[in-house]
């Protein structure tokens, strides 16, 4: 018989498969608004995740990390990838190239993938919940499959940003030991790439009129 | 020694941020000498490292021979580069031009500091983090030119790569899982204690780490499937930049791969690891060498050239004979050596020709006195040309291949090395050798009056070369037993 799971486990479990969903929902948002709005929405579960962990686990400086996490993740970002996207004037994520019901099935099997691969590898802990482990695999490959099957950069950072917190969610239940000093480079490597992201977007529209990777097929061979 | 090593990672951070603030002259003075500087302190850590396990400063820096071997062959890089740099750049006396320079010395300072960060700190978590933001810098500089070729190879750069290092991320986290099993749920990822505990973490988790970590590592140092970045990235950026990626940076995160190579052969023992790197070494050198037949664009003949090396490098490490790993240190710093020549002198030819179109460029050795027949030296050093230091790294390789029971992986490798050898050979000679083409082609192709572009090129590429021949020829005793000892710590524990 299964192990009832413990409510810290249980509480993780359920913060893993909310940002499991909220990729789901991405991958059909058809507005690149509403995209934005659900990587926000994903980022605050992930925050109140690490809000969950210090508290069950007494981990204080874990709070310092859900602040710098909102403060970023559910406020910043969103906030500067919604003014570019009003500077540009563009609604529409890219259209992909597989329909949206066919972009789900897919998303569907390499979530069952990740989360079986992950899953099979038996290790028991008694501190750490390795189910919500397996489904933050499953949230990077369905990250990989927002990001490979859309066609505008919008989408494809926004895949890169929630691909970050499905490993943050990974990273809160395995290595919430993790010192300090390393979370918090981790977060402000975040913030680099996402000014950098930012800054390309912004070249990319002023070069080509469009978020659209359509045309970003000179270099070849 | 613990004061170099804190130098060594404030001096570069310091000088990106000043070089922002003070004259384009300046600037690039400042990068030569800073360049320079923290070469020689990577080489005043050599004799320590070589007799020491490691070196030491707070719990956040650590040396060991295989990071001083990165170390060194990065920094020497950085000052040869900040030379060419200088005789590279032609910027107009205007804003833009202003502009242009401030950012781009700043960025080469910042990529530079970077990669100098990543062997220096200690544990997996704080070097994913080093190599995170040389992704974002060196985004930045590839985007620098503003062309629509660079847009576009910036955009695929910081997705591809920021997408690897998301692998390379959960890898860490895994292998922190890993160690939990043994440390407990609290604890740094630092070396010596993943080291230590290797042998009694649970094998299968450690295999999955390693092989994320091979695959996210993976595609910033070039390895096949997920190159794909690469030639875009090493032809559109500026030839500084293009040289210290290929030279520097694949080479930075070969060594993030080496040190989960390090922890994952104690707890799986050799086989498992060794097979993966031979998989994704032999894919490298096979793909590289055959694109190496097709191309017409001078850079990207030379980013297909890194990722063949880069597939050297992980086959040599899929053979367990210590003198193979040997040969792979040394090829890390002779490869920096040769590449980054090599880029020097594609610089001179692409502003002396005004084009990257091989079909386009003509009797280049004719028309660059120096550079040109030193261009040709650094692709034969390329293709392992003895007396340079690729010829010794790669019999060494090679040796160590044959003494293992698999030798037919060997002879795989030396057959397609030849054949990388024949693309890269044929296409430089003719565009190098050739005469003058107007000729045979008509007004197509026109060779340019003779004259070098800059002698701080020539002065850099020199230096290339001279450090191929020392490497080559004879490795001071030092150096040896540096690598002698690298390549012990990264050997299966006995």
């Amino acid at each position: 018989m299964m192990p009832v799971p413990s409510t810290y486990a249980g509480g993780a479990d359920v913060a893993a498969i909310v940002v499991l969903l909220t990729e789901f929902a991405m991958l059909r948002a058809p507005l690149l608004r509403s995209q934005v709005r659900l990587y926000a929405f994903q980022s605050l579960v992930v925050t109140a995740l690490a809000v969950d962990i210090a508290a069950t686990r007494h981990i204080n400086e874990l709070y310092v990390l859900a602040v710098l996490s909102f403060a970023l993740k559910v406020v910043l970002v969103p906030g500067l990838v919604l003014r570019l996207l009003r500077d540009a004037d563009v609604d529409l994520a890219g259209s992909s190239v597989v329909g949206v019901a066919s972009m789900i099935l897919i998303a569907i099997a390499v979530s069952a993938f990740g989360f079986f691969a992950v899953g099979s590898l038996h290790v028991h802990s008694i501190a750490l919940p390795t189910t919500a482990l397996a489904i933050a695999a499953a949230v990077v490959l369905v990250a990989f499959v927002l990001i490979i099957l859309r066609s505008d950069v919008v989408s494809q950072a926004i895949g890169f940003f929630s691909l970050e917190n499905g490993v943050s969610v990974a990273s809160l239940v395995v290595a919430a030991g993790l010192p300090l000093v390393v979370e918090v480079a981790f977060l402000f490597d975040l913030l680099v790439a996402v000014v950098v992201f930012g800054v390309i977007m912004r070249v990319h529209h002023g070069r080509t009129q469009t978020l659209s990777t359509d045309e970003l097929d000179r270099l070849k061979g | 020694m613990a004061a170099v090593l804190v130098a060594l990672i404030t001096v570069p951070f310091v000088v990106a941020v000043v070089t922002f603030f003070v004259p384009r002259r300046a600037a690039w003075l400042l990068t030569v000498v800073t360049g320079a500087v923290t070469f020689g302190l990577s080489v005043a850590l050599i004799p320590t490292a070589a007799s020491h396990s490691q070196i030491t400063a707070d719990s956040l820096l650590r040396v060991d021979a295989l990071s001083v071997v990165f170390l060194v062959a990065t920094t020497f890089l950085y000052g040869a580069t900040a030379i060419f740099a200088g005789g590279y750049l032609h910027l107009a006396d205007s804003a833009a031009g202003r502009r242009y320079g401030r950012r781009f010395y700043a960025g080469l300072n910042l990529f530079c500091w970077s990669m100098v960060a990543a062997p220096l700190v200690n544990g997996l978590a704080l070097l994913w983090v080093a190599i995170e933001i040389t992704t974002v810098v060196s985004a930045l500089l590839v985007a620098i030119d503003d062309t629509d070729g660079a847009t576009e190879a910036s955009w695929k750069y910081v997705l591809i790569a920021s997408l690897g290092l998301g692998i390379a991320l959960l890898a860490t986290i895994i292998m922190y899982y890993a160690g939990t099993t043994v440390f407990g749920s609290a604890y740094d990822l630092s070396y010596v204690k993943l080291l230590a505990g290797a042998s009694r973490f649970p094998p299968d988790v450690v295999r999955l780490a390693f092989v994320l970590a091979v695959l996210g590592f993976g595609t910033k140092m070039g390895l096949v499937p997920v190159h794909t970045w690469l030639p875009d990235a090493h032809s559109e950026a500026p030839t500084p930049v293009s040289a210290l990626l290929s030279g520097a940076l694949l080479a930075t995160s070969f060594y993030a791969i080496l040190r989960y190579f390090q922890i994952a052969v104690r707890t799986l023992g050799p086989t498992f690891p060794r097979n993966v790197l031979l998989i994704f070494g032999l894919a490298s050198l096979l793909l590289a060498a055959l694109y190496l037949l097709s191309q017409r664009d001078l850079k990207r003949l030379l980013a297909y050239s890194s990722v063949e090396h880069m597939g050297i490098l992980a086959i040599g490490m899929s053979f367990g004979a210590p003198i193979a790993i040997v040969g792979v240190l040394l090829h890390v710093l002779a490869h920096a050596a040769a590449k980054g020549t090599a880029f020097f002198g594609a610089g001179s030819v692409v502003r002396k020709f005004a084009t990257k179109d091989m079909t386009k460029i003509r009797g280049g050795v004719g028309a660059l006195p120096w550079s040109g027949p030193m261009l040709v030296a650094a692709v034969l050093a390329l293709s392992a040309m003895p007396p340079f230091g690729i010829f010794r790294s790669e019999f060494l390789i090679v040796s160590g291949g044959l003494s293992d029971p698999r030798d037919t992986v060997a002879a795989v490798l030396v057959i397609l090395v030849t054949l990388a050898f024949f693309g890269l050979s044929w296409f430089t000679t003719q565009t190098m050798l050739t005469p003058d083409a107007s000729t045979a082609e008509g007004a197509l192709v026109s060779t340019p009056p003779k004259g070098e572009v800059s002698n701080l090129i020539v002065v850099a590429m020199a230096l290339g070369l001279v450090a191929l021949v020392i490497l080559g020829v004879h490795p001071p005793a030092q150096l040896s037993h540096l690598l002698d000892h690298a390549a012990n710590e990264l050997g299966v524990p006995r």
